[in-house]
């Protein structure tokens, strides 16, 4: 194969205002202006973005699925950190 | 698990909790993602499933764009080309699917180019008409969303996710062809002979889109356990046939088999034997347009590669530029902090991406 | 929208489209890679929505499609040359896009009968000349190969290129004024691209016309009989 194969690129579209980017999905651009325009072509043809990132895939660290356990188990074991752990008396409001 | 490799087996001894927490995870109906421990096996099925379904897409652009140019009104013309276009997109969304387990998209168009991989060999038959869009519109995207709503479902999530996206925006691929076969049949006699004879011609092969009959299928057994695959050939098949029957009613044209007809007993259709000669035949390369549409995609791929290398030349040469302005920027200002020579939309990195 | 757009002249500029956007559904299945069978295939979807639009203010866009001859046409001569390879293609892109968006974005600001369209399309072109630029660099700055074949492209349709300046008959613009700055933007725009200006006369030597006057080139006659085909062997169908 070509050794000038084009690097690939995430893609991450905001649908509509107030909300936050999200992936759509990957393309194959040969810099990150076509890898712009590709994206606006391919996953917003049917006007599902106002905004685009495109990211390097190679520029992505992710969690490994092997430190799940040290990653996210601790997390699990803190319920104080959600609302639902506190007992208010009843008819006491907007807490 | 039948066939575990010889490199996973070797490392037996986490493999099997691995193999362990794999099991659980599809019986639980959650969804493998990529950087998940995978049977061997569970990887490349899927890679193949996968590419076969990418390749298929855009194999399948060639029947359809044999009649843009020939398109009999304007209207028609903007949906075919948006159909065209959607199915290169779909090609697109399926490779990346793909590339997500590790293979790239050359290596793939690759092995279709060499014939190393398949596509549906539906799409070895050829468009002869106007009606012809309207059949595969009708009946080539109605197997083929028969064949993908449950593939939603997929224990895979890349492909799962990317056949949501496929399934929601090829509502309107069949929806098109049944009005474009509605429009013909009412339409004069001439438009309706043409009509009728397209649904001849694509019925049979249609059905073959299925696969082989489930005692016959090769892959389809693990692909069910492993969750893959949700049904089986023969039941989606059925599936088609009940819903198509009166859909041609609606149509006011016949379907070529006379051995169709309601089995109360059975609360389905009985339909003919299928040749499947004919589709083994397809399958080896046989069949009437395989030659030709290999020839085009290879012809399309080469021509392109000065293009490809001319954008990947330009690129090089920017980020080498880039560099050397930074550099010079740097020995002129060194105090100073280097602004590189960005394209305005470049995004500055202050934790959002927005500039 | 109102009935009182000149019918030359929008029979003009919606040829213009139509014809464009045809040669631009030839390259379905063909492109050089998946991600420009999208980028073209927006591009053909723009303009055959631009020549509906401005079509169907003269008359039935269908029968003004398919049942015209090759001399009642009066589209330019530019958007009707084969798509040869993608260098041409992507000149004919430059020269045509950077064309329209600067006539598009004049008429749009404007208050005359073209303003409404000429809004809708000029966000369209605006990107359909960014797509053609950006091309233009890389096929220009790119390999040597590429550069030869840009080099070439833009040079075999530099002679269709001194048309567009004539004034089209109920387009009200500054001819001049276009001609000045397209000029300026393509010669900026080749030479980012490493590529030279093309010398050469911008029109053919015939005193009898061009594409504005319905005359045409060979392949064109070759293009309509397959379009036209299909709905001319059906008269009075419904498709």
């Amino acid at each position: 194969m070509s050794t000038h194969d084009w690097p690939l690129w995430e893609v991450f579209v905001r649908s509509r205002r107030g909300l936050s980017h999200t992936h759509a999905g990957s393309l194959h651009a040969p810099d990150a202006e076509m890898a712009l325009r590709n994206a606006r072509d391919l996953y917003t043809r049917r006007s599902e973005g106002i905004s685009i990132w495109v990211v390097p895939s190679s520029a992505i660290s992710a969690s490994s699925p092997d430190e799940k356990d040290s990653f996210f188990d601790p997390a699990a074991d803190k319920p104080y950190r959600h609302p639902t752990f506190y007992e208010i008396p009843e008819g006491v409001k907007h807490l | 698990m039948t066939g575990v490799t010889a490199t996973a087996t070797a490392a037996a001894g986490t493999d099997a909790s691995y193999q362990a927490v794999f099991d659980a995870a599809v019986a639980a109906d959650e969804r493998i993602e990529p950087r998940d421990w995978m049977p061997e096996e569970y990887r490349s099925s899927l890679v193949r499933q996968m590419a076969q379904h990418a390749h298929s897409e855009i194999i399948g652009m060639q029947p359809e764009a044999n009649w843009i140019t020939r398109a009999p009104s304007l209207r028609r013309k903007a949906i075919l080309m948006a159909k065209v276009q959607d199915e290169a997109g779909h090609g697109l969304y399926l490779y990346s699917a793909a590339e997500t387990l590790g293979t790239g998209r050359d290596e793939l168009l690759d092995k279709l180019h060499s014939g190393r991989q398949k596509y549906s060999s539906i799409f070895n038959y050829p468009t002869l008409t106007w009606a012809d869009v309207g059949a595969i519109g009708w009946l080539v995207d109605g197997a083929a969303i028969t064949n993908q709503v449950p593939l939603c479902r997929c224990s895979y999530g890349p492909y799962a996710r990317a056949m949501v996206r496929i399934c929601k925006e090829e509502s309107f691929h069949q929806r098109q062809g049944y009005e474009l076969l509605l429009a013909l049949s009412k339409g004069t006699p001439e438009q309706h002979a043409m009509a009728q004879d397209a649904v001849d011609r694509w019925w049979w092969p249609s059905l073959m889109m299925f696969g082989p009959p489930d005692d016959e299928s090769a892959h389809s057994a693990q692909s069910m356990t492993w969750k893959i695959k949700r049904h089986s050939n023969d039941e989606l098949r059925q599936r088609f046939v009940d819903i198509a029957v009166g859909q041609a009613e609606g149509l006011g044209l016949s379907l070529p088999d006379p051995d169709l007809r309601w089995n109360e007993e059975r609360g389905h259709h009985d339909f003919g034997a299928i040749d499947w000669t004919e589709f083994w035949e397809v399958l080896k390369g046989n069949g009437p347009c395989n030659e030709q549409r290999l020839t085009q995609r290879r012809r399309a791929h080469e021509e392109g590669a000065w293009v490809r290398d001319a954008a990947a030349a330009y690129a090089t040469k920017q980020q080498t530029r880039r560099a050397r302005d930074a550099h010079e920027a740097q020995q002129a200002h060194p105090t100073q902090e280097t602004h590189h020579a960005q394209p305005a939309r470049q995004a500055h990195a202050n934790g959002e991406a927005t500039a | 929208m109102t009935a009182t757009v000149p019918a030359q002249a929008a029979l003009a500029l919606g040829d213009d489209a139509l014809v464009l956007s045809h040669r631009l559904g030839e390259w379905a299945g063909h492109a050089p890679v998946l991600e420009e069978e999208v980028a073209l295939a927006n591009i053909a979807l723009d303009l055959l929505g631009q020549a509906r639009l401005l079509l169907s203010q003269v008359g039935d866009e269908d029968e003004l499609a398919y049942l015209r001859e090759e001399r009642a046409f009066r589209n330019l001569q530019l958007v009707e040359q084969p798509n040869g390879d993608f260098a041409h293609t992507i000149a004919r892109q430059l020269y045509f896009s950077t064309y329209q968006d600067l006539m598009y974005g004049e008429l749009a600001s404007g208050d005359g009968e073209f303003a409404p369209v000429a809004a809708k399309a000029v966000k369209e072109v605006d990107y359909h000349r960014d797509h053609a630029e950006q091309w233009t660099l890389r096929l220009g700055d790119g390999t040597e190969e590429s550069h030869g074949r840009m080099q070439r492209a833009c040079e075999a349709l530099w002679r269709f290129t001194g048309e567009m300046f004539q004034p089209v008959p109920g387009v009200d613009l500054d001819w001049a004024g276009l001609e000045a700055r397209w000029t300026a933007s393509v010669t900026s725009v080749l030479g980012r691209a490493t590529l030279t200006v093309p010398e050469g006369p911008r029109t053919g030597a015939w005193a009898a016309g061009a594409g504005r006057q319905g005359l045409h080139t060979e392949p064109f006659g070759r293009m309509l009989a397959e379009m036209q085909h299909l709905h001319r062997s059906h008269p009075g169908a419904s498709w």
